[in-house]
């Protein structure tokens, strides 16, 4: 029992911190560009698949980084073609059905020319043995995971707090206006800006591929709790994203030891009783968006 | 004058649908979809256009009416008005009591909530099998005959289909009283200047509120009668792809007027019927239809018209 419950909450916990990348992302790009990022599991499946495909000629390794890469510079396409012209319509209503008709099309197109099919993602043997037979979940690959997700959160926290752009990126979440005023050009920076945030996607997509394999539709499962990962954590936090994101999908995982059919539902129950108890979440700013 | 003959002319095109829609080719049934669909929209449509209230998760209320309406036909009683107001009180009272939650909220976060809320009863209807059929749908119920006193009106196509209509009539009277009423007229207040209706003493959250269980219990009524059209319901009519298409619909016909929901729901659901029979890509194609309508003509096909109008 107390092994199946060991398990399952680290289960839990990689499947969070695939929610916790998405959700940085997401954060990000609702903060300063204000546009809930429909595409978001689009950009999560370009990501993947890109790696997939350009893994014969790079290898595991360049393929985890050209993936992500790869996935914030069609971020940027999009950001310049699409969302910039509409920026200046404050409902919001718009930019949300503008990326959710970019998520059908990016999973049809995702269909068409992968396949419907699952594929998997080959990965090392270095990193794919268990750290111990009595522990055989433990996979190299887990732990890597989580490494790899702790260094693209502290890079992206060491990128905000001292860089030139990281402060200029906090100043645009803060006041966007004042910002513009201060000579910052706003628009390269959201910009840039959507781009970081589709990076995160992509990185979250090539990691989850690893251990769930590439399906078309892999981030749509995946976008859902990253919204609800925000909720629970705070709109207009990133840590809070983050945090939101572990602490959702181990309560999946623990959720799955006693109650499977409930691993789902029971995420979306925490943030109804977050919303209650806490309205703003857990790291949220008081009186945002409210 | 004009207005008053364009509804006119509508009223006559609905009555005499199946007449005019088999001989173009197409099937009453398609007729009843629409007809459902614009009272889910339009429902929708009090919360989106007039209260600026934008819920991205409303086809979880369509779902459960539907669930409500198949699982009381299947389980409590073989009556068709029964069915239809069970689900109606089920997706209802579900907005109702959620309607806290998010009557504080603006903007994006609205949505947000609303998608992540809508998600839950998603889940909760997949994964409860035994009673509601899971991944699979609920089928094995179907409409029974309506009786008044000894008379049976048995429910084929196209008396289904009058059914629908008379029941859009319903919802669009009681939605148009509501719009002339001053509650009505305090939901287009707090869409245009939420702050100012706040300052002048009135209870906003209350009016948001009442907007969310409303619009709630008139998408709920929708989906108890698509339920009934197709004897058969599945988790995909409370998932988030079918509360984007609404919203899609309304902004299409345009949100800002009365009907112009219904004219985005003939246009959309005409071309996703079209496109799905000539292209395996047709998803892509309706995502690029969301995109033209949010780069090209946000103010729906309404919007364009009244432009021109102006101009001229």
């Amino acid at each position: 029992m107390m092994q199946l419950l060991l398990f399952n909450s680290f289960n839990g916990l990689i499947q969070g911190v695939f929610y916790a990348l998405m959700a940085l992302g997401l954060a990000l790009i609702l903060s300063l560009n204000s546009v809930i990022n429909m595409a978001h599991g689009g950009f999560l499946v370009i990501g993947a698949y890109l790696a997939y495909t350009l893994m014969p000629y790079l290898g595991f390794w360049g393929a985890l980084i050209a993936g992500p890469v790869l996935a914030g510079a069609i971020g940027l396409v999009v950001e310049r073609v699409l969302i910039r012209p509409i920026y200046k319509r404050t409902d919001p209503l718009y930019s949300l059905l503008l990326t959710f008709g970019l998520a059908l099309i990016i999973e049809d197109m995702t269909r068409t020319i992968w396949g419907p099919q699952g594929l998997p993602l080959e990965i090392p043997d270095i990193i794919n043995s268990p750290v111990s037979t009595e522990y055989f979940f433990v996979t190299g690959y887990r732990l890597f995971v989580v490494a790899v997700t702790a260094a693209a959160v502290i890079g992206l926290y060491l990128l905000l707090r001292y860089t030139l752009l990281g402060i200029r990126i906090r100043a645009g979440i803060r006041d966007l206006e004042t910002t513009s005023a201060l000579g910052v050009n706003i628009y390269r920076l959201r910009a840039l800006n959507f781009g970081f945030g589709c990076l995160f996607a992509g990185l979250s997509g090539v990691l989850a591929a690893g251990v769930l394999g590439l399906t078309p539709p892999m981030g749509n499962s995946l976008i859902m709790p990253s919204f609800v990962a925000i909720i629970v954590g705070g709109v207009g936090s990133l840590l809070g994203a983050v945090l939101g994101g572990l602490i959702i999908g181990l309560a999946a995982g623990i959720t799955t030891t006693f109650y499977p059919a409930a691993s789902e539902a029971v995420i979306y129950l925490m943030m109804l009783i977050v919303l209650v108890v806490r309205p703003r979440g857990l790291f949220g700013q008081e009186g945002l968006f409210e | 004058m004009t207005r008053a003959l364009g509804i006119a002319a509508m009223w006559l095109t609905l009555i005499a649908l199946p007449w005019w829609l088999p001989m173009i080719g197409s099937y009453t049934a398609l007729g009843s979809k629409v007809l459902i669909y614009a009272i889910a929209t339009m429902g929708l449509n009090l919360l989106i256009g007039f209260t600026g209230g934008l819920s991205f998760g409303q086809a979880a209320y369509f779902g459960l009416g539907a669930y409500g309406a198949g699982m009381t036909l299947k389980y409590i009683a073989p009556s068709t008005p029964l069915a239809i107001v069970v689900g109606t009180l089920v997706g209802g009272i579900a907005a109702t009591l959620l309607g806290p939650l998010v009557m504080r909220r603006r903007g994006i976060y609205f949505a947000m909530i609303t998608i992540a809320i809508g998600q839950l009863f998603y889940f909760a209807i997949v994964r409860w099998n035994e009673v509601t059929g899971g991944e699979d749908g609920l089928a094995g119920f179907s409409r029974q005959d309506i009786h008044f006193g000894d008379l049976a009106i048995p429910l084929n196509s196209t008396n289904f289909y009058y059914l629908v209509l008379f029941c859009f009539t319903i919802a669009v009277a009681i939605m148009w009283t509501l719009l002339q009423s001053p509650l009505g007229h305090t939901w287009v207040a707090i869409r245009e200047n939420r702050r100012r209706v706040e300052f002048l003493g009135v209870r906003v959250e209350r009016y948001v509120w009442a907007a969310f269980a409303i619009a709630g219990f008139v998408t709920a009524f929708a989906g108890t009668l698509n339920a009934l059209l197709f004897n058969f319901t599945s988790p995909q009519d409370l998932h988030w792809i079918l509360s984007g298409n609404f919203v899609i619909m309304i902004v299409l016909g345009g949100m800002r007027s009365f009907f112009g929901p219904l004219l985005g729901v003939i246009i959309f659901v005409v071309a996703q019927d079209y496109l799905s029979s000539v292209t395996s890509n047709w998803m892509s194609f309706i995502g690029m239809i969301f995109i033209l309508i949010v780069l090209l003509c946000p103010k729906g096909v309404l919007g364009l018209f009244e432009r021109r109008m102006r101009a001229a």
